[in-house]
């Protein structure tokens, strides 16, 4: 593959476009030339981040010197002298005759497909066509192919552009996707027709450039030009993934990546695009307060009143969820502090390491970085479940020659890694090879998952990786090969608004707080909290919502502005995209109200007063971007790991409640994880 | 005052010339018609009330591409649509407000398969205000009654299309 980035010493090849003379990359394409110059070079199969296949022949240029014909300029290497026409008769009518042929096996049904508004086809025959056809013969038909619950086929639509096929091989790292027979006759399916059963398999949605390739949960819900586009970041996990939410009147129908080089490419996993059709079901929308064991629908005051009178006999603790902006958290806090507590905790699952330094929790390489890696150590993480466009990133690094070793049970990466052991133990016995490995690589990295950090690994890997010298200076450009990989997309921001006590969650539970403020955490065991007033202040009805003695409806991800923090440090700003249904309100402005209740101040009263607070406090989240949190700690040599490593993602598709309560998720989980236990239960 | 104003005037020759003109009319045939009974002939062009059209099979021609909704100046169409059972695309709702409706004709202009049409019909005035608010069920109701003529009137301007 060309890359532009891939700049080298020698000089750079000029190039001349429609009579412009312009400096070139070395090793760039003639497409990549005229896009420098600033011509808009119609394309198919041609995608900057997939290999080049040069099939669908809409790139013609004229070239000089070369043979008297159009070439395809997305194949063609720029180099020094080139004379290159985008602008002349004959690429006027050599883009003419392609799309023609293009059109003769399209079928004209553009009013039914679900492309229609976005389609590459149609903007691109209105610009480049004829404007009319000559074919009057039949066209080509083609049977419909089954690729399962997310993507839905009308292979008669398709143009043979094989994006598909080259990102389930290339990126995804997986051959689901491929192509039958030959010339006219190709057709484009998964082996067998199976369903795609990869967690990135949604992406070739937006790659296909006609309908071929369509979203089987949004099939005919609306039209592009109807939808309302707002910015929003991905909460399902804890990338912190750039996506545009898109939205009719009050629901949000489709979630699309936004392009962004640094986190998520443009790719997006298909629980961050599908789990929105949770969002209308099993919603908190009034408030609900149970009495005599049941819960019954109450009004705001009453609420209020209760956890107002159970505040009075002692303290107040919080606990965040795994889906929080910074925003309501911070409140969260300033009202817990207001009450005189300290009780603040968000790591669920009573993981307890050390939140003191955040560079020891943080993901230091950053994703676009783990990329150059060349020796990756992975404890007890199911990277491709936990993070999948991380594990894209791992791909590129395995593909580049970075060599890999996971601790923990065995999952199936999509590059060759090699499995030490399932017991966190083997860290104080590292193999031979992989310390040496480890050693003798310029940017070695170690990436501690959840399951490792359960296990206690925390600590030996940090003193592994001062062992090993992970931060250095590489290639004059320092590299942090330390990292930890939470999953939760609010831990970075609770961690940095001091959500963690040192003991973690025990803390909590022995201080038995008189009200815990469950902030829609859904993941934890709340049964040690039976003396406590536990008030649920979220969105679905889940396992939080069950264990409540008092719910206050609040809102999800896409119903309020926010700042979220991603595993790798990254402060992102979301926007509201869509009205919480019923009674629910914004969460800060809940927290605010229980203020008044408690008879506490906590310093805000407008949404901008709180992050402007919020800033003044922690000032890091005030700006977007990376932060730097500073050297690693030194690591207290005498924690040791051991016990087997359990993932704690069971389920990819139904990790939170939203995903939970999605009927696309479910339908997800039960086909293509749990679709064989089916079959054989059938039988 | 000339000779010729004074013989006009004492002759009452402007009040002969308005009583000519008057009897030539009395005995013309009438153009005013008697309404309710009688009706005016209308173009094939003619926009008036909207219907749904189906195929001679009863499918309804509606395919939900949304493009009438698009093109709709007035926004008086709302469309909502999902798969039907037979994996079709079909409405689910089709709302027309006619209070909204300038009858411009857009919405037949972009329709891909002739299912939006504005009939001749042009009495349908109601006595509320809701009942302007037409439905799916409504605009296709419309559209088996006027079916004949709305065909005949597309089949008489298609050669001018």
């Amino acid at each position: 593959m060309v890359s532009v980035d891939a700049q080298t010493e020698t000089e750079m090849p000029t190039v001349t476009v429609d009579g412009t003379e312009i400096e070139v990359p070395d090793g760039a394409t003639v497409l990549q030339a005229c896009e420098l110059a600033g011509k808009e070079i119609p394309r198919f199969c041609y995608h900057e981040r997939l290999s080049i296949a040069g099939n669908c022949r809409m790139c013609l240029v004229e070239v000089k010197p070369g043979p008297p014909k159009p070439q395809a300029s997305c194949a063609l290497p720029a180099t020094h002298g080139q004379e290159i026409r985008t602008d002349s008769e004959m690429v006027k009518k050599a883009r003419e005759g392609v799309m023609e042929f293009l059109l003769i096996n399209h079928p004209l049904d553009c009013p039914i497909c679900d492309q229609g508004g976005e389609c590459d086809l149609q903007d691109q025959s209105v610009a480049y066509g004829r404007g009319g056809s000559r074919y009057h013969e039949n066209k080509r038909a083609v049977t419909e192919k089954y690729m399962g619950p997310l993507i839905k086929t009308i292979m008669t639509r398709c143009i043979h552009c094989t994006r598909c096929v080259r990102f389930s091989e290339e990126v995804a790292g997986v051959d689901e996707i491929g192509a039958l027979y030959r010339g006219e006759d190709m057709q484009i399916t998964t082996y067998l027709e199976h369903a795609t059963k990869h967690e990135l398999s949604a992406n070739v949605i937006d790659l296909c450039p006609v309908g071929a390739l369509t979203s089987r949960p949004y099939a005919y819900e609306a039209r592009p030009w109807e939808l309302k586009k707002t910015l929003g970041i991905d909460v399902s996990d804890a990338m912190g993934s750039n996506i545009r939410i898109d939205v009719r009147g009050r629901e949000v129908l489709r979630v699309l990546p936004r392009n962004n080089d640094d986190v998520n490419e443009e790719w997006l996993s298909d629980k961050a695009r599908w789990q929105v059709d949770g969002l209308t079901r099993r919603r908190l929308d009034r408030v609900w307060i149970r009495r005599d064991g049941k819960l019954q629908p109450a009004a705001w005051d009453q609420a209020f009143g209760m956890i107002a009178s159970a505040a009075k006999g002692g303290s107040v603790a919080a606990m965040a969820g795994d889906l929080l902006d910074c925003e309501t958290m911070f409140a969260a806090r300033r009202l817990v502090n207001a009450a005189g507590s300290q009780l603040l905790e968000s790591r669920q699952t009573g993981m307890s390491y050390p939140a003191g330094n955040l560079a020891a929790v943080n993901f230091n390489s950053t994703f676009a970085g783990i990329e150059t890696a060349d020796a990756v150590l992975i404890v007890g993480s199911h990277v491709r479940w936990e993070a999948p466009l991380l594990n894209v990133r791992l791909r590129k690094a395995a593909k580049r020659g970075a060599k890999i070793f996971i601790v923990g049970p065995h999952w199936e990466p999509t590059y060759r890694a090699e499995f030490l052991g399932e017991d966190a133990s083997v860290l104080h016995d590292l193999p031979d090879h992989v310390a040496a490995a480890m050693q003798g690589a310029a940017r070695p990295a170690i990436i501690v998952g959840a399951g490792g950090l359960v296990a206690g690994a925390h600590g030996p890997a940090l003193a592994l990786a001062h062992a090993w010298n992970v931060v250095r200076d590489a290639d004059g450009v320092r590299w942090n090969g330390f990292n930890v990989l939470h999953m939760a997309a609010a831990r970075m921001g609770a961690l940095m608004l001091g959500f963690a006590r040192p003991r973690g969650l025990a803390e909590l539970v022995q201080a038995a707080p008189a009200v815990l403020l469950s902030l829609g955490a859904d993941e934890m065991d709340y049964a040690p909290f039976a003396g406590s007033l536990k008030v649920y202040i979220g969105h679905h009805g889940d396992k939080g919502a069950t264990a409540a003695d008092i719910i206050l409806p609040a809102s999800a991800y896409t119903e309020k502005a926010g700042t979220y923090v991603s595993t790798e440090g990254r402060v992102q700003f979301a926007d509201k995209a869509a009205f919480a249904p019923g009674d629910a309100r914004e969460d800060w402005t809940i927290l605010r109200a229980l203020a008044d209740a408690l008879g506490v101040s906590i310093g805000f009263d407008s949404f901008d007063q709180l992050r402007t607070a919020m800033v003044a406090e922690v000032p890091a989240l005030g700006a977007e971007g990376l932060i730097d949190f500073g050297p690693l700690p030194a690591a207290e040599s005498a924690e040791r790991a051991g016990g087997p490593i359990a993932y704690p993602v069971k389920d990819f598709y139904l990790t939170n409640p939203i995903a939970r309560a999605s009927a696309t998720m479910q339908r997800c989980s039960a086909e293509l994880l749990h679709g064989e236990e089916l079959a054989e239960a059938a039988e | 005052m000339s000779v010729a104003q004074l013989i006009k005037s004492f002759t009452l020759w402007e009040f002969l010339k308005a009583h000519r003109l008057t009897l030539k009319y009395f005995f013309k045939p009438k153009a005013t018609i008697n309404y309710p009974y009688e009706k005016n002939p209308i173009s094939p062009r003619f926009r008036g009330e909207h219907a749904l059209r189906r195929y001679p099979n009863g499918e309804e021609r509606c395919i939900a591409c949304k493009l009438c909704e698009a093109v709709c100046p007035a926004l008086a169409i709302t469309i909502e649509a999902e798969p039907r059972d037979d994996g079709s695309r079909r409405t689910t709702r089709y709302d027309l407000d006619m209070t909204k409706c300038i009858y411009c004709g857009f919405c037949q202009e972009a329709c891909p398969v002739d299912a939006i049409v504005e009939g001749p019909n042009l009495e349908y005035s109601t006595e509320t205000r809701e009942e302007l608010l037409y439905d799916k069920a409504k605009l296709l109701a419309n559209g088996d009654k006027w079916e004949r003529a709305i065909a005949a009137n597309l089949e008489a301007d298609a050669p001018y299309r």
